[in-house]
């Protein structure tokens, strides 16, 4: 398996992260160093074996639909990084919004 | 009576109760030796004045005659463990700024038990990495070198900074988090006890999540007896994580007082004999069974035969949860914002410029295993294996109780070593991946030095939910073998 510059280009896009042009080939050859290290996996003959996806074995519990906790609003917008906005200034907890750039325009 | 830094966890607890010592003079002075050992760079943040205030709670709770498991202990706490009012990084530029609003459970447990916190560790970012070089804040370096040469040592990762803190007898315990053997491969490098508990013993709420299904809390110590008491305090079943197992939690510390091995069968997997092991290490390993003999135990040998294909399945099935649970960093709710010329500019200049080299690698592999048309081939691959893996080990533990192998395949190396392939690095957890795909429990017990003079770890494997005979193998190693080792200036 090897990966070229417009695939890892592409991953990047789909992982939403601005790499630099200049990084793109070499980490296309580290990348493609793992895939071709981990084609090993293929020797193991797999058919017929459930995938494991955890191994807890008890069943995830249920719980009552309560709400059991709220109120907070404050403490969740606490680390905004665009800083946060309040419904009622002198509320905090009355809610808010966190803020991002302009999407409509 | 010996320096308050040097006792155990178990000696100042016996200290502070009987009046010999108290809390805030324990605390002032661990954290002196924070001072005195700050190039080390194992903190990331110190937290004097909430240790001061926290010893002097404890003393007051003591002197109502309420003193917990750990009342008193001061501990040092991975960097990936939420704390309420202070700053939590995960080794990440990207949560720079980041103050938790809540307290995880394992903090909120040993808290609870009286423990005191002095500072939050360093790490590799979100724990990925096994030398603590990926850390935003800079590697820590191991208090141990090799003697004749002044070179640093890297103290394994990712929970290299808890480990280093309790080797340079800044903290007699700390936290650390384990998913492919960032407890157990530190605690080796560094001469310490460390101890990964079952998946579900502890809970994973409040702590920054890598792999979710692998992801352990687990303590650091000097001594096995102290990892017990640790693990004591820490664990126990959380309603906040639906994988916290709702069972009881045994008395670990009378498990590691009780080092009576007679009749115990301690498996020895032939498929960790493999090359590229450093023969010290396989030598050690021979001997750690002859004194587990000596002591009474059997010696059988088991076939784990998938152990090698743990490895590359670990670097699918880690990857891709670590790709959707570090799809939340987005510069919108917390953390790091890089302003963009639209919101998806944003989000990528912001994850381009928060994550580091080894997180993007990590995260790009995990988006691509799980792009559409490659999920069979790859995740869905990676889980079948786990699933042989998994059968292997309940196979093995058909024949014996318990597992030998050595922790790591090379003592501590140097900063700058083995960092031109990312597969060297990883190969550093070879012997400690299969136990953490079958979510089993894993003890690293120092149990000698090699030629340059550096500490050796064996790792001891046990049973799901089975930490206490795990603990018993463990304290009978670790009396047989008396590592009494020091890193020089510490």
């Amino acid at each position: 398996m090897s990966l070229d510059k417009d695939t890892v280009a592409r991953i990047a896009r789909l992982a939403r992260l601005k790499v630099p042009e200049e990084e793109l080939a070499p980490l296309a050859g580290e990348l493609s160093g793992i895939f071709a290290w981990i084609e090993q996996l293929n020797e193991v003959d797999t058919k017929n074996v459930e995938p494991l996806s955890s191994v807890s074995d008890v069943t995830l519990p249920m719980r009552a639909d309560k709400v059991t906790d709220g109120g907070v609003a404050a403490r969740v917008l606490a680390n905004a990084p665009g800083g946060a906005v309040y419904i009622d200034p002198s509320d905090k907890n009355a809610g808010g919004f966190f803020t991002v750039p302009k999407v409509v325009e | 009576m010996a320096a308050l830094t040097d006792l155990t966890v178990a000696q100042l607890g016996a200290a502070l109760a009987k009046k010999e010592a108290s809390a805030v003079e324990v605390a002032d002075a661990h954290l002196k030796k924070l001072d005195e050992h700050r190039a080390l760079n194992a903190f990331i943040t110190e937290t004097p004045d909430k240790a001061r205030e926290m010893a002097k709670v404890s003393d007051a709770r003591r002197a109502k005659g309420e003193a917990g498991l750990l009342e008193g202990v001061p501990l040092a706490i991975k960097d990936l463990f939420c704390t309420e009012g202070v700053q939590t990084t995960a080794g990440s530029h990207i949560l720079g700024g980041f103050v938790p609003q809540y307290e995880s459970t394992v903090t909120t447990n040993l808290w609870r038990s009286g423990a005191i916190m002095v500072g939050k560790t360093n790490l590799d970012e979100f724990a990925m990495g096994s030398s603590n070089m990926t850390s935003h804040f800079g590697g820590v370096e191991n208090p141990w070198k090799r003697k004749g040469d002044n070179r640093k040592l890297v103290p394994g990762g990712s929970s290299g900074g808890s480990a280093a803190a309790v080797a340079a007898y800044m903290v007699p315990g700390s936290t650390g988090t384990d998913t492919g053997g960032s407890i157990r491969q530190p605690a080796a490098f560094c001469g310490i006890v460390g101890l990964k508990p079952t998946y579900g013993r502890c809970s994973r709420w409040g702590v920054v999540a890598f792999s979710s299904s692998l992801d352990q809390p687990g303590p650091f110590a000097r001594t096995v007896e102290d990892t017990a008491l640790l693990l004591q305090a820490m664990s126990g079943h959380d309603p906040k994580d639906s994988t916290s197992a709702p069972l009881p939690v045994p008395d670990f510390a009378a498990a590691a007082r009780n080092p009576d091995i007679k009749g115990l069968k301690v498996g020895v997997p032939k498929e960790y004999r493999v090359d590229g092991t450093a023969a010290e290490i396989v030598a050690l390993w021979d001997e750690g069974l002859e004194m587990l003999k000596a002591a009474g135990a059997q010696p059988v040998e088991v076939s784990l035969p998938h152990t090698k294909y743990a490895l590359p399945a670990y670097y699918i099935v880690a990857p891709a949860e670590c790709s959707s649970n570090l799809a939340r960093y987005d510069g919108v709710r917390y953390g790091l914002r890089v302003p963009g010329k639209d919101l998806t500019d944003m989000y990528e200049s912001t994850r381009g410029a928060g994550f580091g080299k080894e997180v993007r690698r990590r995260i790009m592999i995990g988006t691509y295993v799980l792009s559409a048309g490659y999920y069979d081939a790859y995740y869905k691959k990676a889980q079948q294996i786990r699933q042989l893996i998994a059968q292997d080990f309940r196979n093995a533990f058909e024949k014996c109780d318990v597992l030998l192998t050595p922790t790591a395949p090379t003592a501590a190396f140097a900063a700058g070593e083995k960092m031109d392939d990312p597969v060297t690095m990883y190969l550093n957890d070879m012997f400690t991946i299969p136990a953490s795909m079958a979510g089993l429990p894993g003890i690293s017990v120092p149990a000698g030095v090699d030629k340059d003079g550096l500490p050796l770890g064996l790792q001891l494997i046990g049973r799901a939910f089975d930490e206490v005979t795990m603990l018993r193998a463990a304290a009978a190693l670790e009396k047989a073998a008396g590592f009494s080792g020091r890193a020089a200036g510490y």
